[in-house]
């Protein structure tokens, strides 16, 4: 079949084996965020919560400052974001919106039928 | 002898769960989605399968990076609902087919050297739970059909070839149809059509290409299986690649199968594809 992945798609993160290695603290955080009790750990104390995983600086300062993107582009996996953006309030469109440079409202209009949420 | 008699193309987007959940399947923006499953429902109900294969992914729910299976069949005789980072959705477990299941681990490793990773213990999530409830009327205690999940890592690149993913079809045809039981089995291919989550191009979607891998997925799948991961991605999305999912769906059935129903619907974020084809 030949290489799958030709190169990069413009815009665009792809999650392969590199980007999911760096990301590796990232997503066990995240899929920790799958248990009701964990989710409570991480609203009543989020920096203990990531100290616990053992995130580095940059990784706390990019959830500190709900840098989506940026957390994409350091290895977190969109699916393990989603269970991040849930316990802060942002789901995905919200996180959309950022990662377009939208507001929730500018992207909402972008849509075809914007009630299907 | 058991038989596949059907096979369901289909979307498993999320937020279809809460609107099932909370009974908003006739709300304006939803309802263009739910009328187009009520001649699916008839159908199916008119079929009667014993037992649906459901072939989704995951969304770092049950499975996490640590270590990530390429292909991973449920082998219990029940199915537990997932947590996937948004609280448990109330559905009833899901009855499997533990014995059916074990005839395909068998047949599928010795006689077509698919080496599966083999589940005990599954919870299952929206990737398996959507389509189930867009395709089955669930009471409070279960399900009309039996289930077996059949995970693929959609997520994670390597991922396996649209190639690799239709053979696994073809020889979960040849499995099913050497099961000395008699049973009805019918195939769920879910994911996509066209979307894209995350970087710039978030909410990209593409139904000119959703609307020709329809076409190719009833009248050459076999060329269709030729399409690269590279493809699909630049042409419909990131996400979409989700797809190749559907050709497992299409590679259990006879290359000469009927296409039933069709639909397209793509409200947010996703193209919305439904295609059913008769065995």
């Amino acid at each position: 079949m030949g290489r799958q992945l030709t190169g990069p798609i413009a815009n665009t993160s792809v999650f392969d084996l590199r980007l999911s290695r760096r990301g590796q603290r990232l997503n066990r955080l995240c899929a920790a965020l799958c248990s009701p009790q964990e989710r409570d750990a991480f609203k009543r104390d989020e920096e203990a919560f990531m100290s616990r995983f053992g995130l580095t600086e940059a990784e706390k300062a990019l959830i500190r400052r709900r840098d989506f993107q940026g957390l994409i582009d350091a290895g977190m996996n969109i699916y393990a974001m989603l269970k991040i953006g849930s316990a802060t309030g942002n789901g995905l469109y919200r996180m959309g919106a950022q990662m377009r440079g939208e507001s929730y409202e500018q992207f909402l209009a972008t849509r075809n039928i914007s009630g299907a949420v | 002898m058991a038989r596949v008699v059907g096979g369901v193309g289909l979307s498993h987007v999320p937020s279809i769960g809460p609107v099932v959940d909370r009974g908003r399947t006739q709300d304006p923006a939803w309802k263009p989605l739910f009328d187009a499953y009520v001649p699916v429902r008839e159908w199916l109900a008119q079929l009667k399968p014993d037992v649906a294969i459901v072939v989704y992914n995951d969304h770092v729910a049950d499975f996490s990076f640590d270590k990530y299976p390429t292909f991973a069949l449920g082998v219990a005789e029940h199915y537990s609902i997932g947590d996937e980072g948004f609280g448990t959705r109330p559905l009833p477990g899901v009855a499997g087919d533990a014995e059916l299941s074990t005839h395909l681990a068998e047949t599928l490793i010795y006689e077509h050297e698919f080496d599966l990773t083999l589940c005990q213990e599954l919870a299952v999530e929206h990737g398996f739970l959507v389509p189930m409830n867009l395709c089955f009327p669930h009471a409070q205690n279960g399900w009309p059909v039996r289930a077996i999940p059949l995970q693929v890592n959609v997520v994670q690149h390597p991922l396996p070839t649209a190639h690799r993913c239709y053979r696994l079809g073809q020889a979960l045809r040849a499995a099913v149809s050497s099961y000395p039981v008699d049973l009805k089995v019918v195939v769920l291919g879910t994911g996509g059509m066209s979307h894209q989550l995350q970087g710039r191009r978030f909410g990209y979607m593409n139904e000119k290409f959703d609307q020709w891998f329809l076409d190719q997925l009833e009248r050459d799948p076999e060329a269709l299986a030729g399409i690269s991961h590279q493809k699909i991605m630049e042409d419909a999305g990131a996400e979409a690649v989700e797809l190749i999912m559907w050709l497992t769906m299409r590679g259990a059935l006879s290359p000469r199968a009927r296409r039933i129903h069709r639909h397209y619907y793509a409200p947010m974020t996703t193209g919305m594809g439904l295609i059913t084809f008769a065995d």
